[in-house]
């Protein structure tokens, strides 16, 4: 089970790594994501693995029960990444479209008509 | 509980989908309102500056939950002052944006501008980490928002960069409070300064992970070497008076590491021995070089600008990477004058850019040149730290705290070297666009096509009056920040002892009802 999710993060983020270093924002947006993926998962496991147990103490008997803390980190974790993704995407289309390009870095014609980026 | 300190969250909070709901057609009453929002914004953050001004910290506990479970909002003085510094900078921006236009080249401006206020203003107040990661967020998605203000392909294409950036930078930054929260459990950062100190140095390698992200995360925010790439493009491409709002927002960077790393891993810990300190000190001398060598080698005035952020973030981390009381102190009095002077110095390349391409060469004088000249004169000695203004007090405090540090030599040549080439720079800028222009319209006069359009154009912002007096607020602020300098230090020097005694800290927040 740890080696499972343990491998299912590092893979997805060496994956999201991979597609951010992508010369295009569509892969760039889909390695973003993946990585919010693995971190969502990662603050699953922060709270210790615990299988089939619910996320509430009983305090009539002694049973096992994980952590809810990371459960509704993960949450807020879910609902600001989805929220950003669809800003990165939106921001992203109507780059591509008053540009025609999808590039994400600037090119020489963009550093001449503007503060360009040359850093 | 004293409801004072919640209010400069709930105020932009409430005032923020209010404009976007109600008044979304109604630009006039938006402005009214978005001013009227920051006024009282700075109402507030004078009052609870004087209810810190005491050494009493004070805690807030949202919904009455005590404190390592439910989330607090801790006032004391550097967050107080922090929430201060945060008004005193929007009042004059807001109403630059609106003198200027810009708050009409798109739309939904002064909502996005109130929301980026409750971020920063949030993350200044609270005392919860994962609640630091959400209103870094808040404040993160206001800005892409205010960012790409206006449009056009450019400034939409380094929007895409600066959000691309900043949403790794969020994914790091939960990564780091993952692994922290693993090994100890929770999130308050009192609690977590209490957990952290208990922790035997041999099972700590974990921590340390959490410590490191932890700080890389903040040093993006911040704009440190090698994590500032994104700054240079994303400043001088959004709009600048936004970019002078983002003078915050790298500031917020610095906040959280000193915020963090005096309370949670304090320097004496065996945990985060050496941690900050050891790596924060070159990385700071080496963003302060870069800094400066951008701001001679720029071709426009907005990314020269935004070089000198990058160059006062260097200095501004120097002093606190010493992580003493002194430098602290030092730190705050300067965090002080560099927002100010920052968006000053935007603020007058956005007033160069009405009127010209803003690139750094001589061409037709512009309109108001005179005045516009003498405001970048003020500013860029603001900038470089020469005397008369605070930057001069600034950095000689800096210097002065880095008297006994081990590496002296380095910090003071870096620093020292670093100014004289920021003056050369802004002079190199500063005569080229002001003085060469002349020289340019000489040449052309000869020129018959020209000649016509030259003479006296009108100035292009609706409201020229206000524009000018809003820069002018901010030239009063560096001013009375001299002028007051002894008193401004002796605050500082009292903040920066109440950081290094977290004890009082942590026995407000954990201590039960205040």
């Amino acid at each position: 089970m740890e080696a499972l999710v343990a491998s299912a993060v590092g893979v997805m983020t060496a994956a999201g790594i991979f597609l951010i270093l992508r010369r295009r924002t569509f892969p760039v947006i889909l390695g973003l994501s993946l990585i919010t993926y693995a971190v969502n998962v990662f603050l699953f496991a922060t709270g210790r693995l615990a299988l089939n147990a619910p996320a509430v103490l009983n305090k009539y008997k002694d049973v096992p029960y994980t952590d809810p803390l990371p459960q509704a980190l993960v949450l807020t974790a879910i609902v600001i990444s989805f929220g950003m993704t669809a800003v990165i995407v939106m921001i992203a289309l109507s780059a591509y479209l008053s540009s025609k390009d999808d590039h994400i870095d600037m090119t020489a014609q963009d550093v001449v008509d503007a503060p360009g980026d040359d850093a | 509980m004293n409801h004072w300190i919640v209010a400069p969250i709930v105020l932009p909070a409430i005032l923020a989908p209010f404009i976007i709901m109600v008044l979304r057609y109604h630009l006039d009453l938006q402005r009214i309102f978005s001013v009227a929002g920051v006024v009282g914004l700075l109402g507030i953050a004078l009052t609870i500056t004087a209810q810190a001004s005491g050494d009493v910290i004070q805690v807030y506990e949202l919904g009455n939950w005590p404190a390592p479970f439910g989330i607090v909002l801790v006032l004391d003085r550097m967050s107080a002052m922090m929430v201060l510094l945060t008004a005193l900078l929007a009042l004059p921006i807001v109403l630059y944006a609106i003198a200027s236009g810009w708050d009409d080249r798109g739309k939904h401006f002064h909502s996005l501008f109130q929301f980026q206020l409750m971020g920063v203003c949030g993350a200044f107040l609270t005392g919860d980490a994962f609640n630091l990661f959400v209103f870094f967020e808040v404040l993160l998605i206001a800005s892409y928002g205010l960012m790409t203000h206006g449009g056009g392909a450019i400034r939409l294409k380094a929007g895409v960069q600066y959000v691309a950036y900043n949403l790794l930078g969020s994914t790091l930054f939960l990564f780091a409070l993952g692994t922290i929260y693993a090994v100890t459990g929770t999130l308050n950062m009192a609690d977590l300064a209490v957990r952290v100190a208990e922790i035997p140095p041999e099972d700590t390698a974990l921590l340390r992970v959490g410590a490191v992200l932890l700080l890389l995360v903040f040093c993006i925010k911040a704009a440190v070497l090698p994590l500032h790439f994104w700054l240079p493009s994303s400043y001088a491409n959004a709009p600048l008076p936004v970019a002078a709002l983002f003078a915050i927002m790298t500031k917020v960077g610095a906040y959280s590491i000193l915020r963090v790393y005096t309370l949670v891993f304090g320097p004496e810990l065996p945990v985060s021995e050496g941690l900050a300190g050891e790596w924060l000190v070159p990385a700071a001398l080496l963003t302060l070089a870069v800094g400066t060598i951008g701001i001679l080698g720029s071709q426009h005035i907005a990314r020269m600008v935004a070089f000198c952020a990058i160059a006062s973030m260097g200095t501004l981390l120097i002093a606190i990477s010493l992580f003493n009381e002194a430098a602290t102190a030092a730190a705050l009095y300067y965090v002080f004058h560099s927002t100010l002077a920052t968006a000053l110095l935007f603020l007058v390349a956005d007033l160069v850019m009405q009127r010209q391409t803003g690139a750094i060469r001589p061409v037709a004088p512009m309109p108001q040149g005179g005045l516009i000249a003498a405001l970048f004169f003020v500013g860029a000695i603001a900038m470089a730290g020469m005397p008369p203004l605070s930057g001069f007090i600034g950095k000689l405090l800096v210097l002065d705290a880095t008297r006994d540090a081990s590496n002296t030599h380095a910090v003071w040549a870096v620093i020292l070297i670093g100014s004289f080439v920021t003056i050369v720079g802004l002079a190199r800028a500063g005569s080229l666009i002001f003085w060469k222009s002349h020289d340019a319209q000489h040449n052309t006069e000869a020129d018959p096509e020209n000649q016509e359009e030259i003479p006296h154009p009108p100035a292009p912002e609706p409201m020229p009056g206000l524009t000018f007096s809003a820069v002018f607020g901010l030239v009063i602020g560096l001013v009375l920040l001299t002028l007051f300098a002894g008193p401004a230090l002796q605050y500082a020097s009292n903040t920066a002892e109440q950081l290094f005694t977290p004890e009082n800290y942590i026995s407000a927040v954990l201590g039960g009802e205040q």
